[in-house]
């Protein structure tokens, strides 16, 4: 079995620690103490740092160290600051949002006003640590590929924590900070607008996700399989086509009529990661403000088909009213 | 996976290993398990059985022999008969010695009443008893939209136990923390092993909160309509009851849109009767009798022992998986017999001969 087909990197080339290509302007003085971890190196490159934190690294995590702090200790407080409780029912804790009595305003600390400060920092030290992501990429002259990539996964964030709930007029719409509570907000929130499947920007983000995993797993077998032949190196041959690429490239012909170039796959990917949560915070944004029961939208669109009725008519007791399969419903 | 178990690292494989066992270990036996179709094809609307059950014995308790009816009124015969005046000796007598099989086998007699004077209320478990003698007649007689023929009797939630295995209290109020930790009724390990709200019994089977939170309308209107939270309040009494009948949603909604009746099964018009039949009881006899309980039967805030879907369901979705011990015990129907006349011959099982009756209150023999 040849090296590079295998799970982990196995062999590991050592060097002195290299500290980078010089930036388009004068960045003071790098971290000389980069140092080699074995482990990382079977996975990526063994050698760490150096890391440039920066004020906005420093201020982001400084946000983000609180945010965690509210929300854990009120994990903690939560089960009267018992460790062994704590540990055993982590999964089920939450940091509750404000109930919707509350709407807009600021509710006392433990009615939903440590999910508001919570909330304020995480996202002080996501923004933060977004403006530091574009910040590092030109400095080095790159693209802003990576931020913005990260501005649309914080798009679907505001829509559910924060533009959402100002819009529907409560924090009480927010989600909760728990593990399951967030799932069975998330399970609550479909049930209550009529199920969320039949959204169309459900389903968008939904196709955008598949097809995400979809590529990379695509991308990921073609540049591994032609490996042998040079195929990791994409971007030269995005210039200076070798055989990998040749071969990579007829072989998708072949199977499927059509590829991508070793360039365009690449966006190709990057629209579809971007595009998921871009859709789903579309849709959760219309759920709710536009939208109240996507069933029947879908109904009303020819979206939802119709089923015929296995048993006999139900009456539903609440209205007496007997209710009969919509018409069209074909067996 | 095949990489690591040819490696030269058998600790890893090891360990690879016992990480697939572990997973698959935690999976249900297909072999356990039943899939039945019971909606349109391709619809999921299926009920998957044998999966996982509440540990409840579902066996029905040797019927007494009938007796044949006819004889003196107890109430002229036995003092403080309040409840049961139309039943003769032999009727009366016969369910008592049933109710004490059903309810009491431990303690026998004396769990009720007291040594040596049969018409004394002293003790509160005959002040409860009575009246709920009281509602099972009114279960019987008034819900049959819920319990249609095969109605109930004491054994239905008591099962050998002096109080059902199955009921609710409300919590203790959960804001006992003055500035953190606020738990808002939820977020702790609760029904369906989910973080959802654990007291959704108050709002609708003893409060008439509205169960219903799905939007009839398709496009928002300026009534933002139910929260979040009440959806998660009806999602957890909905898990309640798939827990207590041993079903999936479906066994009586169509899961893409749970709101629709015209989808549903002909399951949920039985349960919304259900529902509201708890709410009756727990409002109209339980909470009532709040006052004859000593404390130690109570809950944490004082309140009584409640009815939930649990308390007769016990797992499945027809209690005692549908076997009728009503119709072993006409006693129990209200207003039957009328008074001067003798049991109706149906009303009796076959091949019961009379005189059979047992003439002394049984010793414990269990059910």
């Amino acid at each position: 079995m040849a090296e590079y087909q295998n799970i982990f990197t196995r062999v590991q080339v050592r060097a002195p620690a290299y500290a980078g290509v010089p930036a388009s302007v004068a960045d003071g003085p790098r971290n000389p103490k980069s140092f080699f971890i074995h482990l990382l190196g079977r996975v990526g490159d063994a050698q760490v740092g150096p890391i440039r934190l920066g004020w906005l690294g420093v201020a982001s995590l400084i946000c983000g160290f609180i945010a965690i702090e509210i929300i854990g200790l009120n994990m903690w407080a939560s089960v009267d600051w018992n460790p062994l409780q704590f540990v055993r029912q982590l999964f089920w804790l939450a940091l509750e949002p404000p109930s919707p009595e509350y709407g807009l305003s600021i509710p006392p600390l433990n009615e939903g006003g440590w999910w508001l400060m919570a909330g304020f920092f995480l996202t002080a030290s996501i923004i933060l640590w977004w403006f530091r992501l574009y910040h590092r990429a030109r400095l080095l002259g790159m693209g802003t590929h990576v931020a913005w990539a990260f501005a649309a996964a914080i798009w679907l964030y505001l829509v559910l924590g924060f533009i959402r709930p100002v819009m529907m007029g409560s924090w009480s719409e927010a989600v909760p900070f728990g593990i399951f509570p967030h799932l069975d907000w998330t399970a609550a929130f479909s049930i209550r607008y009529g199920n969320l499947f039949y959204n169309p920007f459900h389903m968008l983000s939904i196709a955008f996700l598949y097809g995400s995993a979809l590529l990379f797993a695509m991308h990921a077998a073609t540049i591994l399989a032609t490996g042998r032949f040079g195929g990791e190196r994409e971007i030269e041959q995005v210039l200076d086509r070798g055989t990998a690429a040749e071969r990579g490239a007829l072989f998708w012909r072949w199977t499927m009529g059509f590829n991508a170039n070793i360039e365009s796959i690449h966006r190709w990917a990057w629209w579809f990661a971007v595009l998921c949560p871009l859709t789903g915070g579309i849709g959760i944004l219309l759920t709710g403000t536009a939208v109240d029961n996507w069933y029947l939208w879908a109904v009303n669109h020819g979206v939802a088909p119709a089923y015929p009725a296995v048993g006999p008519p139900i009456i539903d007791p609440a209205t007496g009213a007997v209710l009969t399969p919509p018409a069209g419903a074909q067996p | 996976m095949m990489a690591l178990l040819t490696s030269r690292h058998p600790v890893a494989a090891a360990f690879a290993l016992a990480g697939v066992l572990a997973l698959v270990a935690g999976c249900e036996n297909p072999a356990n398990t039943s899939v039945q179709q019971q909606g349109y094809r391709g619809t999921g609307m299926v009920a998957v059985s044998g999966a996982r059950a509440l540990a409840v014995n579902n066996a029905i308790p040797e019927p007494m022999a009938p007796v044949p009816g006819g004889g003196p009124l107890a109430k002229d015969i036995y003092q403080n008969i309040q409840v049961l005046t139309d039943l003769d000796v032999g009727q009366f007598t016969r369910l008592m010695t049933a109710i004490t099989q059903w309810v009491a086998p431990e303690q026998g007699c004396a769990y009720c009443h007291a040594d040596g004077d049969n018409a004394s209320d002293a003790k509160y478990q005959k002040v409860v008893s009575r009246r709920m003698l009281e509602m099972t007649r009114h279960i019987n007689g008034e819900w049959t939209t819920h319990v249609a023929q095969t109605g109930v009797t004491c054994y239905t939630c008591h099962r050998g136990n002096n109080v059902p295995a199955q009921k609710w209290f409300a919590p203790a109020d959960p804001h006992t923390r003055r500035s953190a930790g606020n738990r808002a009724g939820q977020n702790a390990p609760g029904i369906g092993l989910t973080a959802l709200p654990g007291d959704p019994f108050s709002a609708y089977l003893t409060g008439d909160s509205d169960i219903r939170v799905v939007a009839s309308n398709a496009l928002a209107t300026a009534d933002r309509g139910a929260t979040i939270q009440d959806t998660e309040r009806t999602y957890a009494f909905m898990t309640h009851i798939t827990e207590s009948l041993g079903v999936n949603c479906t066994g009586c909604h169509n899961t893409r849109s749970y709101f629709a009746w015209d989808q549903s099964r002909p399951q949920r018009v039985p349960a919304w009767h259900g529902i509201r039949m708890a709410r009756d009881l727990n409002n109209n006899y339980l909470i009532p009798l709040t006052g004859a309980f000593p404390a130690e039967r109570l809950g944490p805030t004082g309140d009584v022992a409640k009815i939930s879907c649990a308390t007769c369901h016990q797992g499945v979705s027809k209690p005692l998986n549908g076997v009728s011990m009503l119709k072993d015990y006409p006693e129990l129907l209200p207003g039957k017999p009328a008074p001067t006349q003798p049991l109706p011959e149906e009303a009796a099982p076959e091949g019961a001969a009379p005189g059979e009756a047992p003439t002394a209150m049984p010793t414990a023999t269990g059910a």
